[in-house]
Order: C-alpha cells, then sequence, then structure tokens
C-alpha cells in the first residue's frame, strides 16, 4: 500500500513539472555521456598500453663504419642487459626489405631508395619500456652507435591526444553535473513547494522523515535513471556510428572497443547517476524541508 | 501527562523572552485553557509540547518523556501520540473530509482497510456522519474544524492540542466545537487549548491559566477568562 502511494507520488511529481523533469533528464544524460566517454577513453588508454607495450622497442641504429668487433661486443653487451628482454639483429638487407614491404603501394618511394642506403640496427625490446631512459643513457656514447631512437614516443602523442580528450569530456561532465545538480535541487524545491500542505499535515500526524522523503528523493532517482539510459544510448550511437562509423580508418590503428566494454558503462552511469540526484535531493530536502 | 519545569524560550531576534521560567503541570485527563493576549507566549507552549520548538532553558515532560531532549528521528513516533487542530483547520483542499481523516492514518502507515473501519467512526463521532465525501470548500467553517478535529483524534491521542481552534468561528458554531473538545475529554484525552475567547472560557469553567508577558500570572481551577 505504502509502496504503492509512494511510487504513484513520484509518478504523479513527476509529471506536474515535466518541463523542469526533460531539462533534469536531459542535463543529466549529457553529463553522464561524457562522463562513459572518459571512461571508455581511460579503458582504451590502459588497453592499448598494455597491447603495444609489448610489442615497442628501442632501435638502436649503427654507423655505417662500424667494425664487426664493435658489433659483436655491444650485442654481447645488450644480451647482458637486465633491462632487455631481448634483442634482434637487423642487418641492412633486412631493413631494405621491410622498407620496400612497407611502403609496397608508393612505388616511387622504394625506388628512392637502394639497398645498403637504410643503417643495420639492433632491435632491443625492454622488460619495462618506461625505463628507456637507461637504456639510453648506457648505449648512446658507445663506439658505432649512431642514433637511438625509442617508439614509445610515437605513442606517448597519440596517448597524450587521447589523455586530454579524456580530461576534456570530463570537464564537460563535470560542468553538466553542476547544471543538473541545480535542476535537482529546483525540481525538488518546486514539488515539495506544491506538496507544502501535505508534508505540514503528514508533519503534524508524524509521519516518519523517510516517508516524507521518498517520493522526493525516487522522484530524482528517477530522473538520474532515464538520464543514464539515455546517456547510454547516446554512448552506444556514438560507437555506432562515429567509431564503427566513420572514424574507423582511424580506430584500426587503435584496439578495438567491444560492446562489453560499452556495457559496464550503463551500470557505471546508472549508479552515478542514482547517487548525485538522491543525494542532491536529500540535501535539499534537509534545507527546505528541516524534516 | 505534561510537565514544564523552569521554561525559558527566546526566539532569535526577539528582544524579550516568550516564555519566560514558566512552570505548570498537566495531569491526565485534565481540559486546560491558556489563555492572554496576543503575543504573550501561549501559542509557544503548543509548539514547545510538539517539539517544533525547543527551549532555551529548562525541560518539559510529555506523557514521562523528555521532550527537550528526544532524538529527532523520534519526534514522528512521538507526534502520533498528540492529536493537534488549528484556527485555520490546515485541511487538505483536494481531498475529501473521508480522505483528509484517512490521510493522517495512512502516512503513519495504517492499512486502507483500518481506514475504512475507523474514519467512518469518527466522522460520526463528530457529527459529520453522511458528509464524508464532501470536499473542505464544500463544508462550513465548523465542519471543517470537525473534520480536523476528527483527523487529530483518530489515533486516539493521549493529548488534544487546540491552538485557537474557535478562532475563524461565529459563536454558535465555536461552542459545538467547545462541546465537541469536551466529549473527547471525556473519553479520558487531555484537552489542552490556547484561546482569547472569553465566552468560551466562561461557559466550560475549566482550569484556566493565564499567560502574560512570557509568564504565568494566574492559574486557577474552574477559572473564568477575567
Amino acid at each position: 500500500m505504502r509502496l504503492k502511494y509512494v511510487m504513484s507520488e513520484v509518478m504523479v511529481g513527476l509529471w506536474r513539472n515535466v518541463t523542469m523533469t526533460v531539462a533534469m533528464i536531459i542535463t543529466m544524460a549529457v553529463s553522464l555521456t561524457m562522463l562513459g566517454a572518459s571512461g571508455l577513453i581511460y579503458t582504451q588508454v590502459k588497453d592499448m598500453k598494455a597491447y603495444y607495450y609489448d610489442k615497442i622497442e628501442v632501435a638502436i641504429f649503427l654507423k655505417p663504419e662500424i667494425t664487426d668487433d664493435q658489433r659483436t661486443s655491444l650485442e654481447g653487451s645488450l644480451k647482458a642487459d637486465p633491462l632487455v628482454r631481448e634483442v634482434i639483429y637487423e642487418s641492412k638487407d633486412e631493413a631494405f626489405k621491410k622498407f620496400q614491404t612497407m611502403f609496397s603501394d608508393v612505388p616511387a618511394v622504394v625506388d628512392a631508395v637502394k639497398p645498403g642506403q637504410l643503417p643495420e640496427s639492433f632491435r632491443v625490446g625492454l622488460k619495462n619500456p618506461e625505463q628507456y631512459q637507461a637504456v639510453r643513457e648506457a648505449y648512446v656514447g658507445k663506439e658505432g652507435v649512431d642514433q637511438i631512437i625509442d617508439q614509445r614516443n610515437l605513442l606517448e602523442k597519440i596517448f597524450n591526444i587521447l589523455g586530454s580528450v579524456q580530461t576534456m569530456a570530463l570537464v564537460a561532465a563535470s560542468v553538466m553535473a553542476i547544471a543538473a545538480l541545480l535542476l535537482v535541487g529546483n525540481t525538488i524545491q518546486v514539488a515539495a513547494y506544491s506538496k507544502r500542505r501535505e508534508v505540514a499535515v503528514m508533519k503534524l500526524v508524524g509521519a516518519s522523515n523517510w516517508f516524507i522523503q521518498a517520493p522526493f528523493v525516487l522522484e530524482a532517482v528517477v530522473a538520474g535513471i532515464l538520464g543514464s539510459i539515455i546517456g547510454f544510448g547516446a554512448l552506444a550511437l556514438g560507437k555506432v556510428l562515429l567509431l564503427d562509423g566513420s572514424l574507423s580508418e582511424l580506430t584500426d590503428l587503435l584496439t578495438p572497443l567491444s560492446w562489453g566494454k560499452v556495457l559496464i558503462m550503463l551500470p557505471l552511469m546508472a549508479l552515478a547517476g542514482t547517487l548525485v540526484s538522491s543525494i542532491t535531493a536529500w540535501v535539499t530536502l534537509r534545507f527546505y524541508l528541516r524534516v | 501527562m505534561i510537565q514544564l519545569e523552569h521554561v525559558t524560550k527566546t526566539y532569535p531576534k526577539a528582544s524579550r523572552p516568550s516564555l519566560d521560567e514558566v512552570s505548570v503541570g498537566i495531569e491526565k485527563g485534565e481540559f486546560v485553557f491558556f489563555i492572554g493576549p496576543s503575543g504573550s507566549g501561549k501559542s509557544t507552549i503548543i509548539k514547545l509540547l510538539l517539539h517544533e520548538v525547543t527551549p532555551n532553558r529548562g525541560r518539559v515532560h510529555v506523557n514521562g518523556r523528555d521532550v527537550t531532549a528526544m532524538r529527532s528521528w523520534k519526534i514522528p513516533a512521538f507526534r502520533r501520540q498528540i492529536g493537534c487542530v488549528f484556527q485555520d483547520f490546515r485541511l487538505l483542499p483536494n481531498r475529501t473530509a473521508y480522505e483528509n481523516v484517512a490521510f493522517a492514518l495512512e502516512v503513519i502507515g495504517k492499512t486502507k482497510a483500518v481506514a475504512r473501519r475507523v474514519v467512518p467512526e469518527v466522522l460520526e463521532l463528530v457529527g459529520l456522519g453522511g458528509k464524508e465525501h464532501r470536499y473542505p470548500h464544500e463544508l462550513s467553517g465548523g465542519e471543517q474544524q470537525r473534520v480536523a478535529v476528527a483527523r487529530a483524534f483518530v489515533n486516539r491521542p493521549l493529548i488534544l492540542l487546540a491552538d485557537e481552534p474557535t478562532g475563524n468561528l461565529d459563536p454558535d458554531t465555536s461552542i459545538e466545537i467547545m462541546r465537541l473538545l469536551d466529549r473527547i475529554n471525556r473519553t479520558g484525552t487531555t484537552v489542552v487549548m490556547v484561546t482569547h475567547d472569553s465566552n468560551i472560557v466562561n461557559q466550560m469553567r475549566r482550569r484556566v491559566i493565564e499567560i502574560e508577558s512570557g509568564r504565568i500570572v494566574r492559574d486557577q481551577a474552574r477559572g473564568v477568562y477575567g
């Protein structure tokens, strides 16, 4: 009986003030979409780091005039280095073959380079890619070493871009969250005002505090859940239209974003929406109804 | 039943206290008038008994419990033992007489079945039999106050507080409401009524406590308005 009463109060309350309710749900949805997007970027970056850091290597290019002794001693010290996971020697011929396949669709580039022009190198995989600096310092001055290039630098650039996109999404999410918060507070005040007589009577006859507050708090919670469902819809749409659609060429570069990861965002967003809206509603009521 | 011990209440920004060192005891089943001019502090007593305000000093005991020290979450259960009527009735305009009384039951967790049994009974008791499904605006002032009394009494409270219940009513209607409160008092309910209606006080000949500038100046067993 009481549950039915509370639920019907919630529905009546949401409908009575329907424009505010819609505004509340939309801001909530946008905020939660941003939150979900930044969550997805976060997991994506983590996945990419795990995936690529295994594959990237430090390239130690050798000078053309390097002697066999120098090369052998260099290889030996690399193999003995505790920081190093594996060492692969790439001769001039191998470098040229690799180059040919890499640029096979641009024959002009391939023609411009002759075999033997490309330097030989050691491809060094590190146990921990973050320790590049130590490895660089150990080998940069060695005889026969020309240049040391860390492929991680390139990846870092991509991660930096993703990171700033994530930051922007988080900033947008928080700004929208503030707007949503204010709207929730306002909606609850309007609802409480329109029911001030009922509330006064309820307090007078000794209705418990939770019973007085529950319809208002639940109003906000329902709005929060609707907002998170709409926000999730926007995320799913974004995956279909952008990542799998117009931006698919770019996303081939990234690790694929599975539906499972998108789906996990739904409960997270619902939880965030519910928590934010119910706490705001409750705090508003504490001040406004003084129950 | 009700004990006030050296109660002082000063509202914020007020220059002098509404109640100043007031001590008074009211026994179970008594019918007590608090009289006095406007602003004398008599309504503050009702607010103290409902725990709507807390005293700055002193203790308020109701039904053996110290109201001043009561935790806020215990107040709802405490208020269920107290019925209350006001000058302005405080009925819900979009609910019928029956629904107004039933609302008071339902919000404290009574089932609809209980309401169906109890509400017609109490409406009959206050003399509104046959008018259960009228809305407040379809009832006279006296009838609206009867609905309010029915709502206050439906839980069979130990104490009925009445804050100028006849303030908006004509003399004849006022006397009818007083008869009703007298009947309720005879069931054993303690009635505390704040008023400045001298006619009524003189007719009832009950205990009269007169308050002036926050102090008790008279406490008479079968008093008149004076």
